[in-house]
């Protein structure tokens, strides 16, 4: 559906910034597609622990936000105990709650 | 009720010396023994580089103290910590509910496991040498790919 959009979009001749974002997208999904799987489902990782800053640092990019599901594939149940770890871990300053 | 645990960790300015630390950690387990609580675990992290500054500093030593009691003793405590300059940062976080579930899911994992090992006429408990270590990673490695590699 969004290859579709964006080639409708050129045929018009506009949002030509736009264009290269989609098409980059849509070229992606179609060679190389890689199943998510949950890190915490796939390591039987029980316990998410806010001491634990190696375990929580790869979900907390440079920026200092929360890596959103989308992107790490976390299940719901785990994204949620990672959430409240951060949280956690943010407050005594294990991890940051911006950089810039 | 009372049988609650509790996870505190302090951060104490790194130029702090052991004997004060000892001092406040007696100080805290004065508060505990008066209010029928119980330190379980004390452990010391040493001087850690903290993720953000906190008036002015940028290190800090980090105690943990895993503490029996209830909520009223946490409550003094948390008081008490606020009061003391010392103290650069605290927090409470009560842990026995999750570190239950943590068990129970484990215990599950493990008779599971078990049940499924002894119905395949297998003794319960993994053998050591038993299974297939390096290749059993590649072979999830492999799976988390669906599409064409290129």
């Amino acid at each position: 559906m969004a290859f579709g959009q964006s080639r409708s979009g050129g045929g018009r001749g506009r949002g030509g910034d736009k264009k290269p974002g989609d098409k980059e997208k849509g070229q992606r999904r179609t060679l190389f597609r890689r199943r998510k799987v949950c890190k915490f489902c796939a390591d039987k990782i029980d316990d998410i622990n806010y001491k634990d800053v190696k375990l929580i640092g790869p979900f907390v990019p440079e920026r200092g936000k929360i890596l959103p599901r989308r992107i790490s594939g976390t299940c719901a149940m785990h994204q949620r105990k990672l959430q409240t770890a951060i949280k956690r871990a943010r407050q005594i300053a294990l991890i940051p709650y911006v950089t810039d | 009720m009372a049988n609650r645990q509790y996870e505190l960790v302090y951060i104490l300015p790194p130029d702090t010396t052991e004997q004060q630390v000892t001092d406040l950690h007696g100080q805290i387990e004065g508060v505990v023994s008066r209010m029928n609580g119980q330190i379980e675990k004390t452990d010391n992290w040493g001087r850690k580089k903290l993720a953000y500054e906190i008036g002015h500093h940028k290190e800090g030593v980090y105690v943990l103290e895993v503490i029996n009691g209830t909520g009223d003793l946490m409550k003094e405590l948390d008081r008490r910590l606020r009061v003391i300059d010392q103290v650069v940062r605290h927090m409470i976080v009560r842990v026995d509910e999750e570190k239950k579930v943590v068990e129970r899911t484990q215990t599950k994992r493990r008779t599971e496991s078990e049940r499924r090992r002894v119905k395949r006429g297998l003794p319960p408990q993994r053998q050591p040498g038993e299974g297939r270590h390096a290749t059993d990673a590649d072979e999830t490695e492999d799976d988390r790919f669906d599409g064409v590699e290129v």
